[in-house]
């Protein structure tokens, strides 16, 4: 069965018709911004092709918010970071599940994602000794395990090694892993593990053009169920198309290295290379 | 009073009336979260059934949150108008929901009773109300602004254009706003979200949208979505500022996290009435509403904000209207509930999200208020483009004041989806909708005639702009 628009002389509309917003115009809004704009249109909602771009978007990001961790074959990345502690003989990931368990409750259990089950506060125990770390380094899947698959090895690769090369020597205690996991998670793993900070490696919420961004948050002396998103300092858009490993590892570094000399996180520290990208400050009115 | 209702020998009790308001509440993941929903689906009827039976006057009497302690229970009990109660005062909450389903609820008594009604008597009653009802009252109250728009009339619909950039990009910026002014967005305000908050990027982005709005002499407004502080700053730097925006919420407490209180809010609003910048509108009224209110479900709960006397967890729909009579007392001419835009554990999926938009649009009419909303969701709610189709169909029937325009539906700065350009068209098309008249006039004149003649000007005006030539 064939569909003929009353109005079209050869009984086909093309989407492109639309001789108001020539192709050219869309190309040169397009250079300007990573928004959807200068749409091809159907009528006036817009054409097959850009609302399949749209679902297709829509549908990574839902998959990736709904994908479980795969621990196993993480842990086995983790393990062969090993030696980069300096110490071969480094501890096995921790892996760690929180209180919510699975992603339904998850997302609607907020307090549940922060807190650990009474298993991973046991495994915990076993493995804490008389050390005290400076560093605890948790890793959870947050809201996209994608992100942390793709990207939290490779930024412990950039890390790791210049920590260890801090003077003074940094302890970092053995990375954990969390299942079903929110930042402040990290913060009774690291009381638990007797670390001074901890630096959260988290899938962040996926967009629509970013389904694998990977978060990082720092926090000085975390006190399970009492630490506010004030007191920590945040790195953002951790991905191939955002903020590099080597940049986001050199910032962590520089978190890390700030909050155990001023002994605080939060609003208080400041991010030097966090300065927005400058804009001309006169806008003058004529042309 | 005792509040409770017996069904077949089983006695339902609720303590007090806050736990008797949460109880009836049609189920949302916020309530569950606070453990304040229904413990099954006979207890939230056995709720309703009661709350049914609370005569209005109670709201007056048996304070969900204190005078004392919250400045907004004192501003709704100060600000009560018993002359404008008085023709149902003697109602209970189920029979006041008969009378507005009735014909003798015009939109003028409407209008006139809405002085005398405090939040909680519009939310409870909302509470015993479905989809519908929600529509069939709220279509019949219009709510009418001017700045240099006159937004709300009937058979309008207006949109805010939110040409948002991940970096406050002026270029980026001026290509989603042309973009949207093409495809007649923009007649309710034109408004960014900016990265950065402070006073010297608000007062940037400002005189861009100025030199936009006067070049092509398009009758709308602008505004920039940062702290209140922040534009008050930006006014003191010079900065050409129509509308002034802030986020509110339904609690003393709530609103103290963000940062706000009422003397602040007058503060703002008098620094911008002073800049006296609204135009004479078509109906030769000079336009004198500028505040413009976001606010959302959930956001009292998520600043843990959301207690009434004694301890009472109040739910969370009852504290957002609770937040329209923060936005009431300054004559908005924008409120918008920004409804899915808070996440799942609040309102899980679509349904919850599309119940609760009609509900505070509903709310919102109700009291007074030029009621929008941002019919949108984020990537880990259990909603989809379906679900945003059916609510902004809904909202549309319902008589919604304005809708938001984001390119291709996909805000890439706040990393959400909002309704497109294209959304705002189909609904104008399929409700047989008009933007303002103001913006109407404009469309067929010869500024948008200028703009468009630019646009399809490889080397013009617009390029210029978008080479940011006339912004270095």
């Amino acid at each position: 069965m064939t569909f003929t628009p009353a109005n079209s002389k050869d009984g086909i509309e093309k989407a492109d018709g639309d001789s108001e917003r020539p192709a050219q115009l869309s190309a040169r809004l397009r250079s300007r911004t990573p928004a959807r704009v200068g749409l091809r249109r159907a009528g006036v909602t817009i054409a097959t092709t850009e609302l399949l771009d749209f679902q297709l978007a829509h549908a990574q990001a839902r998959d990736a918010v709904h994908a479980s961790l795969h621990s196993a074959s993480l842990i086995a990345e983790l393990l062969q970071l090993g030696p980069m502690w300096g110490a071969p003989d480094a501890a096995a990931p921790i892996l760690l599940h929180s209180a919510a368990r699975d992603r339904r409750t998850y997302l609607e259990r907020p307090d549940l994602g922060r807190s650990l089950t009474d298993e991973s506060r046991q495994r915990l125990a076993q493995s804490r000794c008389d050390t005290r770390y400076d560093v605890a380094l948790v890793i959870a899947d947050g809201l996209s395990a994608l992100a942390v698959e793709r990207h939290a090895v490779a930024v412990l690769k950039q890390l790791l090694p210049a920590l260890t090369r801090l003077p003074g020597g940094i302890q970092v205690a053995p990375l954990c892993l969390v299942e079903q996991g929110r930042v402040a998670i990290g913060d009774e793993i690291a009381q638990k593990l007797n670390a001074s900070l901890v630096v959260v490696l988290i899938g962040e919420r996926p967009g629509l053009s970013s389904p694998d961004s990977l978060g990082a948050y720092i926090t000085w002396q975390p006190r399970a169920g009492q630490t506010t998103d004030a007191e920590r300092n945040c790195i953002s858009n951790i991905r191939l198309e955002g903020l590099s490993y080597e940049l986001a590892a050199a910032r962590l570094l520089f978190y890390i290295r700030e909050a155990t000399r001023r002994r605080l996180t939060g609003v208080a520290l400041k991010d030097p290379d966090s300065v927005q990208r400058s804009l001309p400050d006169e806008i003058p009115s004529g042309d | 009073m005792d509040y409770g209702h017996t069904i077949r020998g089983v006695r339902h009790n609720f303590a007090n009336l806050g736990e008797l308001m949460a109880r009836a509440t049609p189920f949302r993941s916020g309530d569950a979260l606070a453990g304040v929903a229904a413990a099954s689906a006979e207890e939230r009827v056995a709720a309703q059934y009661a709350l049914a039976d609370v005569p209005l006057r109670q709201f007056l009497d048996d304070l969900l949150i204190p005078y004392e302690t919250d400045e907004v229970t004192r501003l709704i009990v100060d600000t009560h108008d018993a002359g404008a109660f008085a023709p149902i005062a003697s109602l209970t909450v189920g029979e006041f929901r008969d009378w507005l389903l009735s014909a003798d609820a015009t939109a003028d008594r409407l209008q006139g009773i809405a002085p005398g009604l405090m939040p909680e008597m519009v939310a409870a009653v909302s509470k015993l109300m479905r989809i519908q009802d929600l529509i069939q009252v709220a279509a019949r109250v219009r709510v009418i602004t001017r700045f240099r728009t006159t937004v709300g009339l009937p058979g309008r619909l207006s949109t805010r254009l939110q040409p948002n950039h991940p970096t406050d990009d002026a270029a980026g910026i001026a290509a989603s706003l042309l973009d949207g002014l093409l495809l007649e967005s923009g007649d309710a305000v034109i408004g960014i979200n900016p990265v950065s908050d402070n006073p010297a990027t608000v007062s940037r982005l400002l005189r861009l949208l100025e030199m936009v709005r006067e070049r092509y002499e398009i009758p709308t407004q602008s505004c920039m979505l940062a702290h209140i502080t922040t534009q008050i700053a930006a006014i003191e730097l010079g900065a050409p500022l129509d509308l002034l925006f802030q986020s509110i919420a339904g609690t003393e407490a709530a609103n103290t996290s963000f940062g706000v209180n009422l003397a602040l809010l007058k503060e703002g609003q008098d620094a911008a009435q002073a800049l006296d910048r609204g135009g004479i509108c078509a109906d030769g009224i000079r336009g004198r509403n500028l505040m413009y209110f976001e606010t959302g479900q959930g956001s009292a709960l998520s600043a843990n904000a959301h207690y009434g006397t004694n301890g009472t967890r109040i739910d969370q729909q009852t504290l957002e209207a609770r937040a329209y009579a923060v936005a009431r007392h300054f004559e908005p001419m924008l409120v918008n509930t920004v409804v899915g835009f808070i996440g799942p554990e609040y309102l899980f999926d679509g349904k919850q999200i599309t119940r609760a938009a009609l509900e505070d649009h509903f709310c919102g009419k109700l009291l007074g208020l030029p009621m929008g909303c941002d019919v949108c969701y984020t990537n880990h709610a259990e909603a989809d483009q379906d679900d945003m189709d059916a609510m902004l169909t809904l909202l549309g029937t319902a008589g919604v004041n304005y809708i938001m325009g984001v390119p291709g539906a996909d805000d890439i700065m706040l990393n959400y989806q909002s309704t497109s350009f294209h959304d705002a068209l189909y609904l104008r098309q399929l409700l047989k909708l008009r933007p303002a008249p103001e913006f109407e006039s404009w469309l067929s004149g010869e500024g948008f005639d200028r703009l468009r003649r630019d646009s399809d000007t490889a080397g013009g005006t617009l390029d210029a702009l978008l080479e940011r030539r006339l912004l270095a």
